[in-house]
């Protein structure tokens, strides 16, 4: 499968500490991997050093299934990088993930960019692997369940 | 809250002004000269010595330093230099209330509130990154292609407009009050550029749901104002203008990263327009005119609903042309052309049109404007907002 968007964008790295790096290395291995707390096990999304319920800095990185609900979304049709130039109009969804605690997670909705985009709508995670970039990386992206 | 721990009626703005207005890239001057220029032009026009100035007041990171523009003004001393936190024009009415609290408490005399933009000098706003290898939260939306401002944002207005079955029309009529107005003032980069409903319409899509015009400017110049306690308010040459309330702050987790603050579909005035109104002791029905900060059309839709003017199921009916036009709808609407139209001063400009409504001086004039309002820079966190007033509010 090419991927959704043009290459050329830039390419996400784990940050230098490691805080969100089971993440970028559960996408390469097919697995969406979040961030929960082991003293209240709550899950939170994007990744921070304390959690925000009970300030427990034991956290973890959890597996939850890629299976979501569209949030929001967005059909994006003016180019704001060279990349993008001949792209087209393209779909951001922003999908939350009822498994883990309801956080949210931003990717492509793939397919038509013209397609209907309902809110509600129930999607499903594509593992979109960049296997010759350097370092290679993995995005997460999105397609809605057949109704 | 006590009438000692609150700034009501303690500080005026006594001077106000701007450069000339440019497109982004077009300044023939530095962003720094721009400041020193505006500065000195608001200090023209509330008739004091540059030198008296002991205070200065930004936000969004502005690069004309405090001290450097106190060296450059040969000012006679600093007293206070204030950076209100945030990004986009979150903070232009943070920067009044940090210098309204400085005059308030005695740190300063004369403090002036600024913000200068050479984006031809510095690089354009509405551009994605050009690195190559990126981390840290941004890498958790920029590879899909969510980069730029309008993109950031069109997806807390789509929830919105969708939770509260808001039609486009809603969000042109926003924009065609900008427009409309900025035919009425010389000093707009959009004077003698009219927009009606066909062109709105017929315009390319940005992001949806924002078309072109539902977007801000890029531009370059600066604004200044200046601030003084309220009791030497009557001692300059036009009429005060009194700082009622002035606040700032987002609701719990408006930071929270990659799109994940609980409250998403919102403006960030939830916790704020309440604090607003309390401090002023006021509440929307006494509010004139309004100028909301426009970085995107849906953002001023969901501050209005915030700050109280109209519930959120009846912004089809509220947000009309009619009702946002000075001077006899509802609730007119950046008056002075605001950041669509007018320039995109980080959203200063707004605060200065605030000013000329209560002096009586705008280009479109609400007849016997008392009380005016500033909703400063929608979707980012921390937001702020500020009502100013004439003598006879205090």
């Amino acid at each position: 499968m090419p991927p959704y968007l043009r290459k050329g964008l830039p390419i996400p790295v784990p940050v230098e500490d490691g805080l969100d790096a089971p993440f970028w290395h559960g996408l390469r291995e097919e697995r969406l991997l979040l961030q929960r707390c082991n003293g209240c096990d709550g899950w939170q999304w994007g990744p921070e050093y304390v959690c925000h319920r009970c300030h427990s800095f034991d956290l973890r990185f959890d597996e939850t299934p890629a299976e979501g609900i569209l949030y929001s979304h967005q059909r994006v049709w003016h180019p704001v990088h060279p990349s993008l130039a001949e792209q087209g109009p393209y779909v951001i969804a922003l999908v939350e993930l009822p498994a883990a605690g309801g956080v949210r997670i931003v990717g492509n909705l793939i397919g038509d960019p013209m397609q209907p985009l309902r809110i509600g709508s129930r999607v499903t995670g594509v593992f979109e692997h960049h296997p010759d970039d350097d370092p290679p990386y993995t995005l997460l992206q999105w397609v809605v369940e057949p109704a | 809250m006590s009438d000692r721990r609150t700034l009501r009626g303690k500080a005026a703005i006594v001077g106000v002004a701007e450069t000339e207005y440019y497109k982004w890239g077009r300044s023939p001057d530095p962003e720094f000269k721009l400041a020193i220029d505006a500065v000195l032009r608001a200090c023209a026009d509330a008739g004091i010595d540059p030198r008296d100035i002991d205070g200065f007041s930004s936000y969004s990171n502005d690069r004309s330093e405090a001290s450097r523009l106190s060296a450059a003004l040969g000012c006679r001393e600093l007293s206070f230099a204030s950076m209100q936190w945030g990004g986009g024009g979150g903070g232009g009415s943070g920067a009044l209330a940090n210098a309204a609290a400085a005059i308030a408490t005695g740190q300063a005399e004369c403090v002036v509130v600024f913000r200068a933009l050479a984006q031809g000098q510095f690089g354009r706003f509405g551009q994605g990154t050009r690195t190559k290898i990126l981390s840290g939260q941004y890498a958790h939306t920029v590879p899909y292609g969510l980069m730029s401002a309008a993109q950031m944002f069109a997806m807390k207005v789509n929830r919105f407009m969708h939770d509260h079955g808001v039609g486009q029309e809603a969000l042109r009529a926003i924009s065609l009050a900008s427009y409309a107005h900025a035919q009425h003032n010389p000093r707009a980069v959009m004077y003698g550029r009219p927009l009606d409903e066909a062109a709105y319409d017929a315009s390319r899509w940005i992001a949806e749901p924002f078309h072109l015009y539902d977007c801000c400017q890029e531009n370059d110049g600066a604004a200044a104002m200046i601030l003084v306690s309220a009791e030497r308010a009557r001692d300059f040459p036009h009429k005060p203008c009194y700082v009622l309330a002035a606040v700032s702050g987002s609701q719990h987790r408006a930071g929270a990263p990659v799109h994940n603050t609980p409250e998403y579909a919102s403006s960030g005035f939830t916790t704020v327009a309440p604090r607003l109104y309390a401090m002023a002791g006021m509440g929307p029905k006494d509010v004139d005119v309004l100028q909301s900060y426009e970085n995107f059309t849906g953002g001023v839709l969901m501050s209005i609903v915030e700050h109280g003017f109209c519930a959120p199921d009846e912004c089809n009916e509220f947000f009309t042309l009619e009702n946002l036009s000075a001077p006899g709808g509802r609730l007119p609407l950046n008056t002075s052309g605001g950041n669509l139209a007018e320039c995109y001063m980080h959203g200063l400009g707004l605060n200065i049109e605030a000013v000329r409504q209560i002096r009586g001086d705008s280009t479109c004039q609400v007849p016997d404007a008392e009380v005016a309002m500033v909703g400063s820079g929608p979707m980012v966190t921390p937001v702020s907002s500020c009502i100013v007033g004439s003598e006879a509010t205090l």
